[in-house]
């Protein structure tokens, strides 16, 4: 029994928070964010010579052959800097070829995904805005061995930035099956938009007619696939979700500290130290379910489904109440950056948005 | 990171899952010596204070030993390890840490006989979760101590033999954990009074416990004289990692899942209303992290580096689910929830058997410190912002 990290995992945490106070504090992020696609050339090319875009890619197609556990450190850590970039799309595309691919297309795509000359990602929500195999209805008719797609996936993540798409489809009318498709293939057309996370890019992907060859087709149990990608990807959104709530205790708590009102400090109230203690319980315990589910993906992957979403659950019900318990303790110098971190927490309401008040830098 | 066990440890567990399969059969329990011949099986495996050294009679378990057994057990819902409670928790490890080499002789082989019930003296009226308040006075006398004060909350008082109480030996301190000073006391010494409290469950598990002129002999001193605070803080550390209890909220919640399958509402069952199903998997997915913040905190103590602070965050949880679960049992049964007790003239089972659980939360939540004391706890210790 260890629920511990190694010294290995240790020094990833430390060197990738290092690497992300250097290079992409937060002036650097907020230009990043307000770029077309959130992506800094330069940030990814540092990115890629770090090994992470290829973090869990097998040694002998380029990548560092670690595991879940380390990638989850990754994201605790790029969740808590805020770092806009298509590190977790790019993460489950080579996930689905690594398990789910021929020694083929695994050749073909997974070192240019290591090195970071291909950024890949999952398209997966449809006009059913379900996510999940009972949602996807994209028509995949059989042409030639292989098929040819139409129809329209939404939301998807990076996309814009994205040179291949895991695509799901219906293949005639049937099973569910995962296609390999380039994002300068015939007939695919994207259309990038922000969304109230600025840090993240989504686009529509229009498929008219798109050729699917029968060598781009991964292979076995499509559905079962599908749900694998899924939780893998409930895992890594999770991850960031965490950091970045990890990070919004500790500024919340150092304001806390700082900020006198009544001749105190206001962290000595219980109304304002009691919901940070919750924030605490929350991290902590959403922590634990996010490293178990990760341990799960190769080491126990019967119970990924489970853990994936108590994971999951657990840190986005919170996620957003700890989001408005920073917002309590920090009003009304709501900076930029805290509102940014609020953004992350997937919040369905408006409330949430980015603020246009003056920003202080009081909490930043 | 590995949440597999070794080798050894598997061993472990498959020797205790047969003890159970041989020991705890539906037919076997039916027994009317069931209870005696548990007893003295799990005594005779050294599984009663297995956590104890050896040398004072104990099972000498390491903490993935302990851990293993509590879970199995509780997962087969088994009868305690030994019923002198207090004894095995609290007062037992206390005397093992600081008793007199006579007082582990007189008391240790009793508590792990099941001989008979501790009850622990701690609460006062005025003293809470401000504990080290504590007025009940103590004053030497030659070869004894006269004990004057009340105590409160104190836990089966009305059947227990013996009593470990805090008393103020010395009110002239600048540090109120200081002067206080830990006595064994036999319950029935001249001027012990006990009354017994019925709480709003109808239980009397609870009781006030008045001391009038109670001579108590020096040789039933535990510790140092003024240096009783110390003989509780270790005491009261064994309470909380959290990991055994976890089977047993796993039970409640699947007690609690049959109950929203058979009970229909709406003309459904009501575990298809989805405002319950959100209740239901919140429950679940907290339980889950409670079993794995508890790895984390034993994953610590197998390193050899002591737990602080930071259990308060399974109290917390533990907290909320004894609410939970008792608020959604009722709203899953509806008015039918309000019996106490199952009509005569009815045969639903259910009838009577949640409003109890419901009424009895407040044990589980405020014994071992309340909620808003686990909340300062994490604020100061762990987040370091100032103390009230």
């Amino acid at each position: 029994m260890n629920f511990g990290l190694t010294e290995e995992q240790e020094v990833l945490r430390s060197v990738t928070r290092r690497f992300l106070d250097e290079r992409a504090p937060m002036a650097t992020v907020r230009e990043i964010m307000e770029s077309p696609e959130a992506l800094d050339e330069k940030l990814w090319t540092g990115m890629a010579e770090l090994g992470w875009l290829g973090l869990v890619i097998d040694e002998d197609h380029g990548g560092a052959g670690l595991g879940w556990v380390d990638l989850v450190v990754l994201l605790e850590e790029t969740g808590r800097g805020l770092l806009p970039s298509p590190l977790i799309s790019t993460s489950l595309a080579p996930a689905a070829i690594s398990e789910f691919g021929t020694a083929e297309q695994k050749q073909r795509y997974l070192p240019s995904l290591a090195d970071g000359s291909a950024i890949g990602t999952l398209a997966v929500l449809e006009e059913s805005d379900v996510v999940g195999p009972d949602g996807i209805a994209l028509s995949g008719t059989p042409d030639d061995g292989g098929y040819r797609l139409n129809g329209t996936k939404r939301f998807v993540h990076d996309a814009g930035a994205a040179t291949l798409f895991i695509v799901p489809f219906l293949a005639d009318g049937n099973d569910i099956k995962l296609g390999i498709v380039e994002a300068n293939a015939e007939g695919v057309a994207t259309k990038s938009y922000a969304t109230m996370d600025e840090t993240k890019r989504m686009a529509d992907i229009a498929f008219d007619n798109v050729p699917v060859s029968s060598d781009a087709v991964l292979t076995g149990d499509g559905t079962a696939a599908l749900a694998r990608l899924l939780d893998l990807a409930a895992v890594a959104v999770t991850a960031e979700m965490v950091g970045a709530m990890d990070k919004d205790l500790e500024i919340t708590s150092q304001y806390a500290k700082d900020r006198v009102q009544f001749d105190q400090p206001i962290g000595k109230y219980q109304g304002v130290k009691h919901p940070l203690a919750e924030m605490y319980v929350d991290v902590e315990t959403s922590r634990s379910l996010l490293y178990y589910a990760a341990w799960c993906v190769q080491e126990q992957p019967e119970s990924l489904p489970l853990a994936a979403a108590r994971a999951k659950r657990t840190r986005a019900s919170r996620s957003s109440a700890s989001a408005s318990m920073a917002y309590s303790c920090t009003a009304p110098s709501v900076s930029r950056r805290s509102t940014t971190f609020s953004c992350i927490s997937n919040a369905p309401s408006g409330r949430f948005r980015r603020s246009e008040t003056p920003t202080t830098t009081t909490v930043a | 990171m590995d949440f597999n066990l070794t080798p050894e440890e598997e061993a472990f567990r498959d020797e205790v899952r047969s003890f159970i399969r041989e020991h705890l059969s539906p037919e076997g329990r039916k027994d009317p010596n069931f209870m005696g011949n548990w007893l003295k099986s799990v005594r005779e495996k050294r599984w009663v204070g297995f956590n104890w050294p050896a040398e004072y009679g104990g099972g000498g378990g390491g903490i993935m030993e302990q851990v293993i057994l509590k879970e199995e057990m509780s997962k087969a819902g088994g009868p305690p390890l030994g019923t002198s409670m207090m004894g095995l928790q609290w007062v037992g490890p206390a005397i093992i840490e600081y008793g007199t080499e006579e007082q582990k002789q007189q008391f240790l082989p009793d508590i792990l006989d099941s001989a008979y019930q501790w009850c622990t003296g701690y609460s006062e009226p005025g003293s809470g979760s401000d504990l080290a308040s504590l007025q009940c006075k103590a004053v030497r006398d030659g070869d004894e101590y006269v004990v004057n004060g009340q105590k409160i909350w104190t836990s089966g008082a009305s059947y227990s033999k013996w009593i470990i109480l805090l008393t103020r030996t010395d009110s002239d301190v600048e540090d109120k954990h200081d002067g206080i000073t830990c006595l064994l006391v036999e319950m029935d010494s001249p001027g012990v009074e006990v009354r017994p409290i019925k709480n709003m469950a109808g239980s009397s598990h609870f009781a006030e416990v008045f001391f009038d002129n109670v001579r108590v002999p020096v040789k039933n001193l535990l510790g140092e004289e003024g240096k009783g605070w110390a003989v509780t803080v270790s005491a009261l550390a064994h309470e909380r990692s959290g990991i055994s209890e976890v089977a047993g909220l796993i039970s409640q919640l699947a007690q609690v899942v049959q109950l929203a399958k058979r009970t229909r509402k709406n003309g459904r069952p009501a575990s298809e209303d989805p405002g319950i199903r959100r209740r239901l998997s919140k429950a679940d997915a907290m339980i889950e992290g409670m079993r794995l913040n508890g790895q984390r905190f034993l994953t610590k103590q197998l390193k050899g580096e002591k737990l602080s602070s930071e259990t308060s965050i399974n109290k917390l949880h533990r907290a909320f689910l004894a609410i939970e679960f008792g608020e959604l049992a009722l709203e899953i049964q509806g008015s039918a929830s309000q019996y106490t007790s199952r009509p005569a003239d009815e045969d639903d089972d259910d009838l009577g058997r949640w409003a109890s659980g419901a009424l009895g939360w407040p044990a589980v939540v405020i014994g071992g410190g309340t909620p808003n004391i686990q909340r300062n706890i994490i604020a100061e210790r762990i987040l370091g912002l100032p103390k009230d």
